[in-house]
């Protein structure tokens, strides 16, 4: 199953480079990745999704946890929660594509950012899945770059992960 | 307030740690700290002649101390040189800290002279570790290091340190911090109480039980509980190679260690099992042999301090998080004035363990004839006769290594000491030396093979320059006897490159050092030699036994097989 961790890192030099060591170290899978500082100074919040059965995330999760830089950590997944990805394309916008495109693109509550006479670039927000059937649906057009921030997430509700 | 240079507080701390050997190798990088060593003579620096026997020697001595082990090493060479070792400590969970010289800070990253980022090359193999940015960070860094390395799960730490944070121009207060805190860092003081009470109502409804406990008990100085509630018991106890130790060996309800080469009771307990009570153990391959066949009819209690080992492997129905030496003491408060719900059930128990122990008894190897060729086996019930079972024991990786296991019966933990995660060769010599600083008084004996001894042999000059009275036993085989055995078992005997076929003349090498050795080539020899060996306890001997060199290691587990399935000897399997 697919989860999403998301942890609270000591902002030191080479603590990010811990953590994703640990998973080529033992073979767990990354699919997605995002770091950035939070309003704490010391601390950043990093990310990740990866998939496994309960005994793998277990593992996961506590071998994370030992890890001395990781303050904290939540597997978002085990309860509500909120999942939001960015995602800028370039694609293909010529003759009858350039309104297809801008259909799709409101469909989708996407933005288009940037205009050249060729192409399109578009702004969308979402979940994995809705970015990604926007993908599927510009295929057919010409999608010519795509850049992904990987997932971020947090809980719905009362529930707050600080220190 | 105290001004020092980040040298001369590399020097305090450890003063004020309370170190007293610093085994190490200088060069560039490290240069001002050794400078500041010089000016002291508190902690004692012992010069090794490779870095890797720097780190074997520190782990030697943090194993058989109970303290951590101290390295320090140059950058690039210096340090890489040390990883075989870091990796050994971290795999067995042995407090080291490991003190790296480093380029100047200004050329990090510039591929300068003898620069290595060794904390990239070590991040796997370390409990954690840390870069100084600033000298005046000195002692509260070199304060979490030891803390860490000590503390928990214990674990090799290493401290990157360039050398212009040592500068001896540079001055900063310093102020030995007694107490440091990591916010992110809290070990486990006691395991949960429900939990425990699970596991002891278990404990009292079990018919056919068996401890099975590791290193995590040696290491957590819990052995005399874990001995106590054991005989509170009337248990069977089997242990990890790790876990040798931490229950007397000789006593009648210990079924010897379990695994690939454990016991053939050992291991026929647990497969019949239907309660494995395991504590300070990590289920590692070498113990379950194929895990879909492990214990089948068992529940299984599982105490460890690090909540990734539970349930690693093998799952546990009663996970215990916890040090070894508290759960034990809660274990026996809850049983106190309780009794066993069938105790008939385990009376039928033992006497089916009694009557396992008694199919090998007598057939576990055929001893020598006067005047053939010894059996490796034989040489180590000689050693253990000689010292009457109370030297401590290092020994280096193959047959030797596990015939030293099997024939040496350990009554105290700390006493057997090997490299049992990483199966380090090379580890028994200089580990032995590390021991030996820690007890200078009682017997160090390494029980090695000529392969293992040869990738550490340099370090008799270091045992020449401090008088270091180690006893190495070279059980003489002339091939790396546990390849063989593998390429007898799994390649039709095709020897690929497990021969040594140019190998020194030993006698001659140890006496070109100043120090006595022996060949023994029978049973007559053997006791007169150990004798002289051990005639003065500071005094380097060297005994060149040569053994069989066709004799295998056995029980040997059947790989994918169940803990039961195993070959007794080379023509009879269960
Ligand atoms: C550094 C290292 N290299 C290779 C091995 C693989 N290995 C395991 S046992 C062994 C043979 C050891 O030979 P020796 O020291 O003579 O011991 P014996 O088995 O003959 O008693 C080898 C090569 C190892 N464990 N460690
Ligand atoms: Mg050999």
């Amino acid at each position: 199953m697919r989860h999403i961790i998301s942890i609270l890192l000591e902002n030191e030099p080479g603590a990010l480079s811990r953590v994703v060591g640990l998973f080529a170290q033992r073979n767990y899978n990354i699919e997605t990745l995002n770091v950035a500082p939070t309003e704490d100074a010391t601390l950043s919040r990093l990310t990740v999704t990866t998939n496994g059965d309960d005994r793998v995330i277990e593992q996961i999760t506590k071998h994370l946890n030992k890890l001395i830089d990781v303050v904290k950590l939540v597997d978002l997944t085990e309860g509500n929660h909120i999942e939001r990805e960015l995602m800028l394309v370039k694609v293909k916008a010529l003759g009858a594509a350039r309104d297809e495109v801008k259909r799709t693109a409101d469909i989708f509550r996407a933005q288009v950012v940037d205009v050249t006479p060729s192409l399109y670039t578009v702004q969308i927000t979402g979940d994995a899945g809705k970015l990604d059937a926007f993908l599927q649906a510009m295929a057919p057009v010409g999608i010519l770059e795509v850049a992904r921030t990987g997932v971020s997430g947090i809980a719905r509700g009362d529930k707050v992960l600080s220190l | 307030m105290e001004l020092l240079s980040g040298a001369d507080m590399i020097a305090r701390f450890l003063q004020d740690e309370g170190v007293e050997y610093i085994y190490g190798y200088p060069g560039g990088a490290a240069l001002h700290i050794y400078d500041a060593l010089f000016r002291q003579d508190k902690v004692k620096h012992i010069l090794v002649r490779h870095e890797q026997a720097a780190t074997h020697a520190a782990d030697g001595y943090a194993r058989a101390a109970g303290k951590p082990g101290v390295v320090l090493v140059t950058s690039g060479p210096g340090a890489t040189n040390a990883v075989t070792g870091i990796a050994t400590a971290y795999m067995d969970s042995i407090p080291m800290v490991v003190l790296c010289g480093q380029v100047m800070s200004h050329l990090i990253g510039d591929d300068a002279f003898q620069e290595t980022d060794i904390v990239g090359v070590t991040r796997p193999i370390v409990k954690h570790s840390f870069s100084i940015r600033h000298p005046s960070e000195i002692p509260e860094v070199l304060k979490k290091a030891f803390y860490l390395a000590s503390t928990g799960r214990p674990g090799p730490v290493v401290v990157d340190i360039p050398k212009d944070m040592t500068a001896p121009t540079e001055r900063y207060e310093y102020v030995y911090p007694k107490k440091v805190k990591l916010r992110s860092y809290n070990p486990v003081t006691r395991g949960h109480t429900g939990q425990i009470k699970k596991a002891v109502e278990l404990m009292l409804k079990a018919k056919r039980p068996v401890f099975y406990t590791g290193g995590g008990v040696v290491t957590g100085n819990a052995s005399e509980g874990l001995t106590d509630l054991v005989q509170r018991l009337g248990f069977p106890i089997t242990t990890t190679l790790m876990g040798i130790g931490s229950y007397p060996q000789g006593d009648r309800q210990c079924l010897g260690w379990l695994g690939m080469h454990g016991s053939y009771e050992s291991n026929m307990a647990m497969h019949h099992a239907d309660l494995v009570i395991a504590i300070g153990a990590r289920f590692d391959d070498r113990v379950t042999n194929n895990t879909s066949k492990f214990c089948p009819t068992a529940k299984i209690v599982h105490v460890d301090i690090d909540p990734s080992s539970v349930s690693k492997t093998v799952r546990a129905d009663v996970p215990i998080v916890g040090p070894a030496g508290s759960v034990i003491n809660e274990m026996i408060s809850l049983i106190q004035g309780k009794d066993i719900a069938h105790p008939e059930a385990l009376t039928e128990w033992w006497e089916k363990i009694e009557g396992w122990r008694a199919e090998r008894q007598g057939k576990l190897y055929e001893p020598s004839n006067e005047g053939e060729v010894l059996k490796p086996q034989e040489v180590v019930e000689a050693v253990y006769r000689a010292t009457r079972g109370e030297a401590f024991v290092t020994t280096d990786v193959g047959q030797h290594q596990m015939f030293a296991a099997q024939y040496y019966k350990f009554a105290k933990p700390n006493r057997f000491i090997t490299s049992g995660g990483l199966g380090t060769m090379g580890f028994g010599f200089p580990a032995a030396m590390g021991v030996k600083m820690s007890y200078p008084d009682d017997d160090v004996v390494c029980i090695t093979g000529e392969g293992s001894f040869q990738m550490m042999m340099q370090e008799l000059s270091t045992c020449k320059q401090y008088g270091v009275g180690v006893k190495i036993v070279n059980l003489n085989n002339g091939s790396l006897g546990m390849v063989r055995q593998w390429q007898d078992l799994n390649y039709k005997s095709r020897h690929a490159h497990s021969y040594m076929e140019s190998l020194p003349d030993f006698q001659k090498l140890i006496e070109s050092y100043g120090f006595t050795a022996l060949r023994v080539h029978t049973k007559e020899e053997l006791e007169p030699a150990l004798e002289r060996a051990l005639a003065d306890k500071h005094e380097l001997v060297f005994l060149d036994v040569y053994v069989d060199p066709h004799e295998h290691v056995y029980p040997m587990q059947v790989p994918l097989g169940a803990m039961r399935d195993m070959l007794l000897s080379k023509t009879e399997r269960t």
